[in-house]
């Protein structure tokens, strides 16, 4: 069932549901834009971007007050049912994603900014926490279009997605601990690697919630604490 | 299991060539409170006038099929009596603009030739005057004409005056349309406490009333029963596309 048909009129509350939609895009666009920044600071070691990601996440953290508020506003002043009524529910939820996902950003951003010494190429290659990086952007980025054309098979294809993620980070610890063993002095940076892959598993399962939700906006359908093959066939 | 007080089967009415009800087929359990939704001149209010038959007393109306109170074919009943046993409540409160507020309430027996005795009446006027929610409010004032009464205490007391004839079921015609938010509260209130022991039907057009007060909802469009559910169901994920274009405010 879409929000909007092609011929249909629109009434005050499809205007408003139309706004909050542009706003949540907005609002994804933002946090995509740190995780990715994020990303690069933690290639390059680049401390000014990642001071950057820091800074910036005061602006997610207000634009999340802002959509819960407009999402309060048309609850109160519209009682929307219906179609309507599980898609602000639903944003309410994946607003609170989003501004999860920004703090891993954030998190992520500190950890480039306080290491002491640069990360070890090395490192990087062994627990492949740059391919997770880019898998848990490309996730973040297919709910966001699955969010915009309301596309529910988009949706489910972020449940596979994740398989990635969590095999690297399962594997992340026996890797790491190996690699201090063999490089006692780099102690310090290995571990910010497995706490950096161990945030990335967790932008995984902020997709994952957020693509549970716009299938249940969608479908009237509630994928929550189902087994993860069961997710991508129902 | 619950009972279906109400069977509607294959049910149809007419106003001359009009097909006005077009092959209902509803089952109404006991003790519970349905809202009648759907555009004007869907047949909604046409569909509750049927139930105790003052759809008939329109020239040139004509109803066909089954419509079952307690296994009683209702066509086949008298009407009279059959009217004791499904009361009714309009939109506009109508008490007897010459009666007292105390006649009012027993106006079903004086009309109908009932004789009481003083106690009998009594006990009439104060219970049903109680079930409605109205008795702490004119008690003392029992004699005075019902039309000194707000608009909500007098629609309080036609509920009052349907109750006194102890009716199986209960027809609201959109009673609350004409009534201010507190009187409408005290309605409401007063159909959540009436569930006990009636079965209600009401048409609104107030959706979150219809949300917030019933049961189960039916959803009638141009004639035909189009979705008939939980009104939880009804309101968060309705089956049909039209009963949603409906309670989204997309229609026409």
């Amino acid at each position: 069932m879409a929000l909007l048909k092609w011929n249909q009129k629109l009434t005050p509350l499809d205007n408003e549901i139309q706004q909050l939609k542009r706003q949540v895009i907005s609002m994804w666009e933002m946090v995509l834009s740190q995780l990715q920044k994020a990303e690069e600071a933690l290639k390059n070691m680049d401390r000014d971007l990642a001071r950057e990601v820091v800074l910036t996440e005061k602006r997610v953290n207000a634009f999340e007050l802002k959509i819960d508020r407009d999402c309060e506003d048309i609850i109160a002043l519209f009682a929307p049912v219906a179609i309507d009524l599980r898609f602000v529910l639903a944003v309410l939820k994946i607003n609170m994603n989003l501004e999860r996902t920004g703090d891993i950003a954030e998190g992520i951003g500190k950890f480039v900014m306080d290491i002491p010494q640069d990360f070890d190429a090395r490192l990087f290659e062994i627990t492949r926490v740059l391919e997770m990086y880019q898998q848990g952007n490309e996730m973040i980025i297919d709910v966001m279009n699955a969010f915009e054309e309301e596309d529910t098979s988009l949706a489910r294809k972020v449940f596979k997605k994740d398989d990635l993620l969590d095999e690297i980070n399962k594997n992340a610890a026996t890797i790491v601990a190996d690699f201090i063993k063999d490089n006692p002095s780099k102690i310090e940076s290995a571990l910010y690697i497995l706490s950096t892959i161990r945030k990335l598993e967790r932008v995984g399962d902020q997709a994952k919630n957020m693509a549970e939700e716009i299938i249940f906006y969608s479908e009237a359908k509630v994928l929550k604490h189902k087994p993860k093959n069961k997710k991508s066939e129902e | 299991m619950e009972s279906a007080v109400l069977k509607v089967r294959n049910f149809n009415a007419f106003f001359g060539e009009n097909h006005i009800l077009k092959n209902i087929n509803l089952d109404i359990d006991k003790n519970s409170v349905w809202a009648i939704m759907g555009p004007s001149g869907c047949g909604k209010t046409t569909f509750i006038r049927c139930i105790n038959r003052m759809h008939e007393l329109t020239p040139n109306a004509t109803a066909e099929g089954s419509m079952k109170l307690n296994g009683e074919e209702v066509y086949e009943m008298n009407p009279v009596l059959l009217r004791r046993k499904v009361g009714m409540v309009f939109q506009r409160p109508n008490p007897f603009p010459t009666m007292s507020i105390y006649d009012n309430v027993i106006a079903g027996y004086i009309l109908n030739g009932i004789k009481l005795n003083k106690q009998q009446k009594d006990e009439i006027v104060e219970t049903s005057l109680k079930r409605a929610a109205l008795w702490m409010e004119v008690r003392s004032t029992l004699h005075k004409k019902g039309t000194f009464l707000s608009g909500g205490q007098q629609q309080r007391l036609c509920i009052a005056r349907a109750l006194s004839m102890n009716p199986e079921m209960l027809l609201l015609d959109e009673a609350t349309s004409a009534l201010d938010p507190v009187s409408t509260a005290k309605i409401e209130e007063l159909i959540h406490e009436l569930k006990a022991q009636y079965t209600i039907l009401m048409v609104t057009h107030n959706m979150q009333q219809a949300a917030r007060v019933s049961d189960k909802t039916a959803f009638f469009y141009l004639g035909e029963l189009i979705e008939a559910n939980n009104t939880k169901t009804i309101f968060t994920n309705p089956k049909h596309e039209k009963t949603q274009d409906y309670i989204r405010g997309h229609f026409g």
